[in-house]
């Protein structure tokens, strides 16, 4: 495996269940089981009604393309050698936003509105960086 | 609510000129920007009751200014909400000094972003290494390669999707304020430009280009606040505090509809305390980080309609002159724009609502009335938002 040159997260307990599931190739969000509404990013508690009765659900993985930005510009090692490359909010089925990258296409191929799942990268033994690819 | 319309003014104020300070201190600007505002205002060391600054690089910036300058505050306040923490602090001032627990405040700041070589826009987490990231909500953003261009294009994305609104839209927003900053002798960049040369300068991260994006200065400023008492005394025309509002905007956890900033929620407040309406406004600072930063700003400050925001800054409307001048020093597009440039807004709403440019074409005629729009963050990700509005008798 090539050395990882972006970021890395740290993981602690509430988001430990993403980054494992993200390992295994399965993106899974919160649901809360007193409100029921959807969350993202992970969190120890509900966002809504600040309940932590939270249960993990396994999303669809597919979603479409809320907004993006092609990035021609980025000092950050790691993503400096990278652009242009695609950073957007991904909406998910289950109707909550996350930031991701769009690859495996043109970045000017990538519209609002555009179909995607899904995909793992491993950055390491330890963590996968779940991204989005244009739906088959 | 209690009324406070004269609770409190801006007595004095100072700009620290320079755009570039490489051998100054980010501590020496504010000393020497608090001292200058203070002769402007006719006050004096142990007048200074209250102490509110935010930086980015100075730690403990509130501790360390009070030791550098050698007070000893009663009231301190380090709000740092970014950018556009400095309407913040005007309207947490308003409110001691209303409480009757100071009577005198100074809000600082200054930053030495550009002989710092800062790349506040595309720098992302790190230009040299990365630096761990915190579990969230770092962990979910920067391993994809934020920006804080890309975070404000993000939304320029969909707002043009959404609403039809045009790069050449945008470029109107840059072209105003570069015809306010060639009257500014300041300012960073005066030489005029065209919608054409912003549309066709190389894109930073789509769809915004270069000219879409502010400035990177050095810089700083201070501003005075005193109690209706104290102000009576000062050598300036008073500029009353006459209304505040804040809000925070982030994702909701992932829910919000982020096309919706902070300015939504702060303007209603900061209008209702002052008891006027946008018809009133004779002039409005809003924070000019990039040209869609203004679109969004004057739609949900309800200044026009959502979605009307590219037609609204288009065929002059923004410029002096026009129904509703904005950035009349320039902004932060051409001006200067020292990593934080919330203060400049107040700066120069007062230097305006005190007819200093009177005779000049600089000056906003018969100017009363002004708003400050504040925005700290980002549009895409979470920002804040502080409105003031502030008046002359």
């Amino acid at each position: 495996m090539p050395e990882w040159n972006k970021p890395l997260p740290s993981i602690v307990g509430e988001t430990r269940p993403y980054w494992d599931s993200c390992r295994r190739g399965e993106l899974v969000i919160q649901r809360c089981a007193s409100c029921h509404q959807y969350q993202f990013y992970p969190r120890g508690i509900c966002a809504n009604c600040w309940s932590n009765d939270i249960k993990w659900v396994k999303a669809s993985g597919k979603g479409t393309v809320w907004t993006y930005t092609v990035t021609y510009q980025n000092r950050t090692h790691g993503f400096a050698q990278d652009v242009p490359y695609v950073l957007a909010l991904v909406e998910l089925e289950e109707g909550v936003k996350m930031f991701t990258n769009i690859v495996e296409c043109n970045p000017r191929d990538v519209k609002i509105g555009l179909p995607v799942e899904v995909t793992f990268v491993p950055a390491n033994n330890q963590v996968s960086v779940p991204y989005f690819k244009p739906s088959a | 609510m209690v009324d406070l319309r004269h609770a409190a003014a801006i007595v004095g104020i100072h700009e620290h000129v320079t755009r570039y300070a490489p051998d100054k201190s980010e501590l020496q600007i504010q000393g020497e920007s608090v001292i200058k505002a203070l002769e402007d205002a006719g006050l004096t060391k142990p007048d200074v009751e209250g102490l509110f600054t935010a930086s980015s690089s100075i730690r403990n910036s509130g501790l360390n200014l009070a030791d550098y300058l050698n007070l000893y505050p009663r009231y301190v306040d380090n709000t740092t909400v970014g950018g556009g923490s400095f309407e913040f602090h005007l309207s947490h001032a308003l409110t001691a000094i209303a409480a009757g627990r100071i009577n005198c405040a100074v809000i600082t700041y200054s930053s030495l972003a550009r002989s710092g070589g800062v790349s506040v826009g595309t720098g992302g987490v790190g230009r040299y290494g990365h630096p761990r990231l915190d579990p969230s909500p770092d962990s979910f953003e920067e391993i994809y390669g934020l920006t804080t261009v890309g975070l404000y294009a993000m939304i320029a994305q969909r707002h043009m999707h959404l609403f039809g609104t045009t790069s050449e839209q945008l470029a109107e927003v840059a072209v105003a304020t570069r015809k306010h900053a060639s009257m500014n002798p300041e300012a960073l960049f005066r030489s005029p430009i065209t919608v054409a040369d912003v549309v066709n300068a190389r894109v930073i991260s789509s769809p915004l280009h270069l000219l879409d994006c502010c400035v990177i200065t050095d810089g700083g400023g201070a501003v005075v606040v005193a109690s209706p008492e104290v102000a009576r005394n000062c050598r300036q025309t008073p500029v009353w505090v006459l209304g505040a509002g804040e809000a925070v905007a982030h994702q909701g956890a992932g829910q919000r509809d982020l096309i919706y900033i902070a300015a939504k929620q702060s303007h209603q407040p900061a209008f209702a305390m002052a008891g006027v309406t946008h018809q009133d406004i004779d002039l409005a600072m809003v924070y000019d980080s990039f040209t869609i930063t203004v679109v969004e700003t004057l739609e949900d400050l309800g200044f026009c309609g959502k979605g009307e925001g590219g037609q609204f800054v288009s065929g002059g409307r923004i410029q002096i002159g026009g129904e509703l001048p904005i950035n009349t020093d320039g902004g932060g597009l051409s001006s200067n724009h020292p990593g934080m440039r919330g203060i400049f807004l107040l700066l120069e709403a007062t230097r305006q609502l005190r007819h200093q440019f009177e005779g000049t074409p600089r000056q906003v005629p018969n100017c009363r009335l002004a708003l400050c729009h504040g925005t700290g963050g980002a549009l895409g990700s979470r920002h804040s938002g502080g409105t003031v509005i502030l008046g002359r008798d």
